[in-house]
């Protein structure tokens, strides 16, 4: 624990220190939802309906792809070190083995958080409201946590396996891509059929419904659970395969 | 009983079907610095690998400090120190910052002071608060022999460490290399160079074909060199010549 915790503090450095790492996960989705509520927002209002607002409508998907953007890095810190020789070092010496891995998730997970919170400082600005409780932003919090928890060991995959840069990042492009095959941004009504069975079966879209749902105050039960069982799904898978390919390299 | 640091006996690594290590025998006292000579390829980061955990050997057994490096691989891990082939720094963060993480994850009482005192030791003080990706290549290696040395390991693995250097940061190395000897530590050094293991090393062992095939001092070796050989000038044999004539003579006995 210690020295996961130690090991977390040196990742948390890189983090703040590389300036592509916050345009990325922050600066990006943050334009992107300005470009969405200032540009699309006004055409929008007509297919989401009254009730909420476009700025409330959309800012769960941006939530999700900067939780998908900041996770690359994860995967691209991990093969730094793999090839710059500090994995060598770090497991060459007297430290639980998991610390290695688990001071990664960690760190996705704070620097993940961080983002959330900027991002919806900055909807608060451009007029975000919620008329939700304690409980149910708990409730969207940890759901968001989960499903970075769950991005997290899926890009220590890429992190561990890849053998170039571009390698270990590139798997998060789909992922950053998902929000817009989703009722992310409008209502997947619209879509055609066969894009539409995608875009309503697909995680990204539970997550958001579940994450909405709860922010704005409106039933979304069966979208929480489909939710957690994605979320919680694809953590095992990804936590079990990460952990076997972390086995094969001794 | 002799007290060795480092033991393998009938050592073996193989990479799918290329057989890299057919047996190595090896016996490091402890307290002294031993140079692993090998070309590129020989197998002798697959050697330094298996002895600091990070590979395992595929027949025979291999011991650092008594402790088995397959069954016992976490006393090991808290025996020893790994300078790998290329400089294990972390660019991101300052020199301070990389022995203080070091310090830090080896349980080292107070790590800013020993941080402190190993920069000046080796001679890094000025840079301290730079980051290692700024280093040259000479800086990083000190950097990464710092890193290496704190928490006083009994036995320090420098696999090739001045490989890519230019002559002058070669010289600090060796410089530093030097200080640490006689100070208690076990030193298994791999080289390609045959001078760097003359300058440093107490006792050399020649790793070629998968095995080692000459060991033993300095002056040792060179009495393998054959001696019926008429020479215009009288000198004595480099180390050079000791290693291509036993290259040689293995090669003729294949
Ligand atoms: N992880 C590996 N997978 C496959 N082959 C390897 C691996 N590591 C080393 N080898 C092979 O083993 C041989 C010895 O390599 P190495 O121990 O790095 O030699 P040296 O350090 O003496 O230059 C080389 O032929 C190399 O290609
Ligand atoms: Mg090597």
């Amino acid at each position: 624990m210690k020295h996961t915790f130690i090991l977390f503090g040196r990742q948390m450095r890189h983090f703040l220190r590389s300036p592509d790492t916050i345009i990325t996960a922050t600066v990006i989705p943050v334009g992107m939802m300005l470009l969405f509520v200032y540009v699309f927002g006004g055409a929008m209002k007509t297919s989401i309906g009254a009730g909420v607002s476009y700025v409330n409508y959309q800012l769960p998907g941006i939530l999700l792809m900067a939780i998908s953007s900041g996770i690359s890095y994860t995967a691209v810190r991990l093969f730094t070190d793999i090839q710059k020789g500090m994995f060598a070092r770090l497991r060459s010496m007297s430290i639980a083995k998991a610390a290695i891995l688990w001071s990664n998730v960690l760190t996705t997970l704070v620097s993940g958080a961080i983002s959330v919170i900027v991002i919806v400082l900055v909807a608060l600005v451009m007029g975000f409201r919620s008329s939700a409780g304690l409980l149910a932003w708990l409730a969207a919090a940890g759901l968001l946590l989960l499903f970075t928890l769950a991005l997290s060991w899926l890009a220590i995959i890429p992190g561990l396996t890849a053998k170039s840069v571009e390698g270990s990042y590139t798997f998060s492009y789909p992922l950053m891509f998902l929000p817009f095959l989703s009722s992310a941004f409008v209502p997947t009504a619209t879509m055609p059929a066969a894009l539409r069975m995608f875009a309503e079966h697909q995680p990204v879209t539970s997550i958001v419904e579940a994450v909405r749902g709860l922010l704005n105050g409106q039933p979304a039960e069966r979208e929480i659970w489909i939710a957690l069982a994605w979320c919680v799904g694809l953590a095992v898978t990804a936590y079990a395969l990460a952990r076997r390919i972390y086995k094969r390299f001794s | 009983m002799p007290d060795f640091a480092i033991q393998t006996e009938n050592l073996r690594k193989s990479f799918k079907e290329n057989e890299v290590l057919k047996g190595v025998d090896l016996a490091v006292l402890r307290g002294e610095i031993f140079a692993l000579l090998g070309s590129n390829g020989a197998g002798k980061t697959t050697t330094v690998n298996i002895l600091s955990t990070l590979l395992k050997p595929n027949g025979g057994t291999a011991s650092v400090c008594g402790f088995d490096v397959v069954r016992q691989a976490g006393r090991v891990r808290g025996s020893i120190s790994l300078t790998g082939q290329f400089s294990a720094v972390d660019g991101m963060l300052t020199g301070r910052e990389n022995i203080v993480l070091i310090a830090k994850l080896r349980g080292v009482p107070h790590p800013k002071k020993t941080a402190e005192r190993s920069l000046e030791r080796f001679g890094l003080t000025q840079a301290a608060d730079c980051r290692a990706d700024t280093y040259s290549g000479g800086m990083a290696r000190r950097l990464d022999i710092a890193m290496s040395l704190v928490g006083d390991p009994a036995v320090i693995f420098l696999d090739e460490p001045t490989t890519g250097l230019d002559p002058e940061a070669r010289l600090a190395v060796w410089e530093t290399i030097k200080e640490l000897a006689g100070g208690g530590v076990t030193i298994l050094l791999t080289t390609q160079y045959l001078e760097e293991a003359e300058q440093l090393a107490d006792r050399i062992a020649i790793l070629h074909g998968g095995k080692i095939i000459a060991n033993g001092t300095l002056e040792e070796l060179k009495k393998l060199f054959p001696p019926a050989k008429i020479e215009y000038i009288e000198k004595q044999p480099t180390l050079e010549e000791v290693f291509l004539a036993i290259i040689g003579g293995e090669g003729q006995r294949q």
